[in-house]
C-alpha cells in the first residue's frame, strides 16, 4: 500500500493549562509496529488514547485509511462508525487483561463476542474459529468453557489478544501488553505477539516503558517527554545512536544482563 | 550526480563524503568525532576489507551503510543492479531503510542478538520468510545452512541464548547468508570459529563472490583477508580523531 | 365501597399523564425503553408496582380487569391488584381472558389468544436485556441506540456452551421490528410466540427501574438464536392433568409427601373454562381441584 493506514498531525491533548500531549504528528504504515516510548507522566498513554479514539483531542487530526478506501478524520466519523471500526478493523490490548476481556464470561465467548458482535449466528462455527483462536494464543482447547477469572496473568493476557485478533482487524493499539507479567511471562506474550503481528502484517501502535520490548517488537521508535516527540526513526538507530539527551539517558538507564 | 563505474557498471555502495560523530548529552555535550569525509566505492563482485587498528572507525562505517548509525553528513547511495537508480540510505528515512536491509543489504553482525523462545533454524529462516518465502523452504535453506557450518542438528529447534560463542556466531552467518542480498556488510564473521568452520566461510564467501554479491567486511583474522579480500581500504584515512 | 380519598384508580391525574405519554412514546418506538417518574404505590417492589402503574394510567370506568400472577387469578398477589382497583377505580373484575378488556400479568401470557382492543400489562423487574453482561447503563443505552447486539449472543452461547442447548426458559429476549432488543419480562419461553404480531396492545411497566416499553398490535417479535441452534419452547410429554389440554404451559404439582406429582394448566382460567366445557384429564380428583391450584401458585 502506497499510503500511511494512520495519520496523526500537529496533535494536541490539554487537561486545562496542563498538556497531556502536543505537537505531534507521525504516520503509521500497513504492517509495520511503532513503538511509543518514556516514562511515566510523557504523555505515551494520553496520546494512544487520543489516536485510539479513547480519549478526545484538542486540536490536531487524526485522519484513518478505510477498507472502502476512504481516508477520513475520526472526529467526522459517526459514533456508530467508529465503535465499528474499535471492534472490528482495529483492535486494543491492556495493560490489565481485566479491562479488556469479560472476566464472568467464558474464553471461548471472549473471543466469539467480536464475531456475534459483527453478525455470525452460527454457534458451531464461532465456537471452531474461537477454538482455533485460543490455539494461536498456546491456550489449550479444554479451556474453552473455563472464565478468564481462573486463567493466570499470562493467559488472561494471551486471551486478550485472540479476542482482539479474531476479526482479523488491521491495527491494534497497545498499552504496556507486558507491563503486568512476570518476566518469564512476558518473553511469551512478547514471542507470540511478535510471531502474529509479522503473520498477520498488523499494524501496532504500542506504548511501553520496556526499551527491550520497543527493539524486540517494533520497526520505528517515537521517544517521548513531557507530552513532546523529541525522537523519532528506526528503533535500532534510536537505541544504538541516540541522539536527544533524554534519549540518550533512557538508553543508558538500561540494565545490562 | 556524476556516479563512478568500472567495467562491471555502476558501484551498487557509494559512500560520499560521510561524516560521524558522536554527541554525548550525559558528559555535558562532549562531542566525539568519529570518521570524517568517507570516500569509497563497493562494486558488484569484490570483497572491499575495512582495514586499521582498533577504534578507527570500522564498525562504526558498516553501522552506517547499514542505517543503524546516523550521519552528520554525505551520502550513502545504493543500488539494488548496477543499472538501477541509486537511494540515499544516509538520508535517514526509516521506511526506505527497511526496504533497503529487506531487499539489498545483508549484515553479519559481531554478536547474535538471540530473541527469546525463537529456535536457531526460525532465526536463520526469517530474512526469507520476511521476504515473502514459504516457510518450510526457507526452513530447509537455513538447515542446509546450519549443517554446513557443522551445526549439531540438536540445536535447530532451541533457541540460541545458551549456546557457545562459535555456535552463536555461526546461527548468525548463516542468517546473513541465507539471502542473496546484492550487498553482503561483514564484521568479524570468524572471530570465535575454528578452522575448520572458517574454511566454510571462507568458501561461503567466494561463493558469494561469484554470484555477484558486493561484500564489504572487518576481518581481523589475517588468512581469512587474504583468502577472500579483494581490495583494502584503510579507514585511518578517514579518521577524525586526529584531526581532534 | 369507593374510597373517596383517592383519585379514581389512586394515582393524581398529573401522574397518569406523565405515564401515558411515557406510554404513547412506548408504542411509537416497539421494544424501545421509555424512562418515567414511577411513583411509590402501597406495595413493595417486586409485587407488581410498574404494571399498576401503567394499569392506573389506562383505565378507565368501563374496563374490565384481569390480573394473573403465573396464569392464575386467585393468588395473592393477583387478588390484592384486583381488590386493589375494585376499590380505588371501581372498575369490573373478571378472571374470563376474553371477558377482559386490561389483563395485567405477572410471568404468563394466556393460553386465549388476544384480540384486537385487549391491553395486556406486563410486571417487568429488570427491563435492560444486556444488563447480566454489561452493568454500565449509560453503556447499555448507547448499544440500543447503535443497534451493538453482538452481547446478547453471548448470553446465548453461554447457555449451549455451558448446558448444550439454549438453557434459557424464562425473559428470553426478542428483537422487536428487526430494531430493538427486548426483554419480554419473566414470562416462560414458550408465550414468546404469543407476543409476534398479537392484535392486542402490549403494555411493560418496571417500577423500581423506571421505565416503560410497549409493543403496538400486529409487531413483529423474534426470539433470537443460533442458526444451528434455533428457538424452541417446552414441549410436555404429557396433557394437563385436569381438563387433557395439549400444546399448553403445564406447572408441576407435587400432590404429597410420597413423591407423588401432576402437571396441569398454568392458566387456571383456561384449564377451568375447558372443564366447564366438559374435557377432563387423567388425573382429575374427584373434590381436589381448588387445593391443587393454590398449591400451584
Amino acid at each position: 500500500m502506497t499510503s500511511p493506514i494512520l495519520s496523526v498531525s500537529n496533535l494536541e491533548r490539554r487537561y486545562g493549562d496542563f498538556i497531556g500531549c502536543t505537537d505531534i504528528s507521525f504516520d503509521v504504515w500497513p504492517g509495520e509496529v511503532v513503538a511509543i516510548v518514556g516514562e511515566s507522566g510523557s504523555g505515551k498513554t494520553t496520546l494512544l488514547n487520543c489516536i485510539s479514539g479513547r480519549l478526545d483531542r484538542s486540536s490536531g487530526s487524526i485522519r484513518y485509511n478505510m477498507r472502502d478506501g476512504r481516508f477520513p478524520d475520526l472526529a467526522d466519523l459517526s459514533e456508530a462508525e467508529r465503535r465499528f471500526l474499535m471492534r472490528t478493523d482495529w483492535g486494543f490490548v491492556h495493560q490489565n487483561p481485566a479491562d479488556g476481556l469479560r472476566m464472568r464470561v467464558s474464553a471461548g465467548a471472549n473471543v466469539g463476542e467480536r464475531l456475534m458482535a459483527i453478525g455470525d449466528r452460527h454457534y458451531g462455527e464461532i465456537r471452531n474459529t474461537a477454538t482455533e483462536w485460543l490455539g494461536r494464543v498456546e491456550i489449550a482447547g479444554d479451556r474453552i468453557d473455563d472464565k478468564p477469572v481462573a486463567f493466570s496473568g499470562g493467559m488472561r493476557q494471551r486471551l486478550q489478544i485472540a479476542r482482539n485478533l479474531v476479526t482479523r482487524p488491521r491495527l491494534i493499539f497497545m498499552d504496556e501488553p507486558t507491563g503486568g507479567l512476570d518476566v518469564s511471562v512476558q518473553a511469551r506474550v512478547l514471542d507470540l505477539l511478535r510471531g502474529l503481528v509479522s503473520d498477520l502484517g498488523l499494524a501496532v501502535v504500542i506504548v511501553t516503558h520496556d526499551l527491550a520490548v520497543a527493539r524486540l517488537l517494533s520497526q520505528r521508535m517515537i521517544v517521548m517527554k513531557t507530552g513532546r516527540i523529541v525522537e523519532t526513526g528506526l528503533t535500532d538507530r534510536v537505541l544504538d545512536d541516540p541522539h536527544h539527551p533524554y534519549t540518550q539517558l533512557l538508553v543508558a538507564s538500561i540494565l545490562e544482563s | 550526480m556524476s556516479v563512478s563505474s568500472n567495467e562491471t557498471g555502476n558501484a551498487l555502495l557509494s559512500v560520499r563524503q560521510v561524516a560521524k560523530s558522536f554527541t554525548m548529552h550525559l558528559r555535558d555535550g562532549v562531542i566525539l568525532p568519529v570518521v570524517n569525509d568517507v570516500n569509497f566505492e563497493l562494486f558488484a563482485g569484490e570483497c572491499v576489507v575495512l582495514g586499521g587498528p582498533s577504534g578507527v572507525g570500522k564498525s562504526s562505517i558498516l553501522r552506517m551503510v547499514y542505517g543503524n548509525y546516523a550521519i552528520d553528513g554525505g551520502e550513502i547511495l545504493i543500488r539494488r543492479n548496477p543499472t538501477s537508480e541509486p537511494r540515499d540510505l544516509g538520508a535517514g528515512d526509516p521506511r526506505l531503510v527497511l526496504d533497503l536491509r529487506r531487499d539489498c543489504i545483508g549484515y553479519v553482525s559481531q554478536f547474535l542478538r538471540a530473541v527469546p523462545r525463537v529456535s536457531a533454524l526460525d532465526i536463520v529462516a526469517e530474512p526469507l520468510v520476511s521476504r515473502g518465502v514459504d516457510r518450510t523452504v526457507a526452513a530447509e535453506k537455513a538447515a542446509d545452512l546450519l549443517r554446513r557450518l557443522h551445526l549439531p542438528e540438536a540445536l535447530f529447534d532451541l533457541p540460541p541464548a545458551t549456546f557457545s560463542g562459535g555456535e552463536k556466531q555461526r546461527v548468525n552467518i548463516a542468517r546473513g547468508f541465507i539471502t542473496d542480498h546484492p550487498i553482503l556488510l561483514l564484521d568479524e564473521p570468524t572471530a570465535s570459529l575454528d578452522a575448520a568452520n572458517r574454511e566454510v566461510v571462507i568458501s561461503m564467501i567466494r561463493e558469494k563472490l561469484d554470484a555477484g554479491t558486493a561484500i564489504l567486511g572487518i576481518f581481523h583474522d589475517q588468512p581469512v583477508r587474504d583468502a577472500v579480500a579483494t581490495r583494502t581500504i584503510d579507514v585511518s584515512a578517514f579518521s577524525a580523531r586526529r584531526a581532534a | 365501597m369507593t374510597l373517596p380519598e383517592y383519585n379514581f384508580a389512586y394515582l393524581d391525574e398529573q401522574t397518569k399523564r406523565m405515564i401515558r405519554r411515557a406510554i404513547l412514546k412506548g408504542i411509537a418506538i416497539p421494544g424501545y425503553q421509555v424512562p418515567f417518574a414511577s411513583r411509590e404505590m402501597p406495595m413493595p417492589y417486586g409485587w407488581g408496582t410498574g404494571g399498576v402503574q401503567v394499569t392506573a394510567a389506562i383505565l378507565g370506568p368501563d374496563d374490565v380487569l384481569k390480573v394473573i400472577d403465573q396464569g392464575a387469578d386467585d393468588t395473592t398477589n393477583a387478588v390484592s391488584i384486583r381488590a386493589f382497583f375494585a376499590k380505588t377505580a371501581n372498575v369490573a373484575t373478571t378472571t374470563k381472558t376474553a371477558d377482559a378488556t386490561v389483563i395485567q400479568t405477572r410471568h404468563r401470557i394466556p393460553e386465549a389468544p388476544l384480540s384486537a382492543g385487549q391491553v395486556i400489562v406486563y410486571q417487568v423487574p429488570i427491563p435492560e436485556p444486556l444488563r447480566f453482561l454489561e452493568p454500565r447503563e449509560t453503556e447499555t443505552r448507547v448499544m440500543h441506540g447503535l443497534e451493538e447486539y453482538g452481547l446478547i449472543h453471548v448470553k446465548l452461547y453461554e447457555d449451549i456452551a455451558q448446558h448444550g442447548h439454549i438453557a434459557t426458559t424464562y425473559a428470553y429476549p426478542v428483537k422487536v421490528e428487526d430494531r430493538y432488543v427486548m426483554d419480554p419480562s419473566p414470562i416462560p419461553k414458550f408465550d414468546n410466540p404469543k407476543m409476534n404480531g398479537s392484535p392486542a396492545l402490549q403494555l411493560f411497566g418496571a417500577g423500581r427501574e423506571k421505565r416503560i416499553y410497549a409493543l403496538p398490535p400486529f409487531t413483529n417479535v423474534v426470539s433470537l438464536d443460533f442458526e444451528d441452534h434455533p428457538f424452541e419452547v417446552q414441549k410436555f410429554k404429557q396433557p394437563c392433568a385436569l381438563c387433557n389440554a395439549t400444546g399448553v404451559y403445564l406447572d408441576e404439582v407435587v400432590t404429597d409427601d410420597r413423591g407423588g406429582r401432576m402437571y396441569v394448566c398454568s392458566d387456571t382460567d383456561h384449564c377451568e373454562t375447558r372443564r366447564e366445557e366438559g374435557h377432563h384429564g387423567p388425573g382429575l380428583p374427584i373434590s381436589g381441584a381448588q387445593t391443587v391450584k393454590e398449591d400451584a401458585a
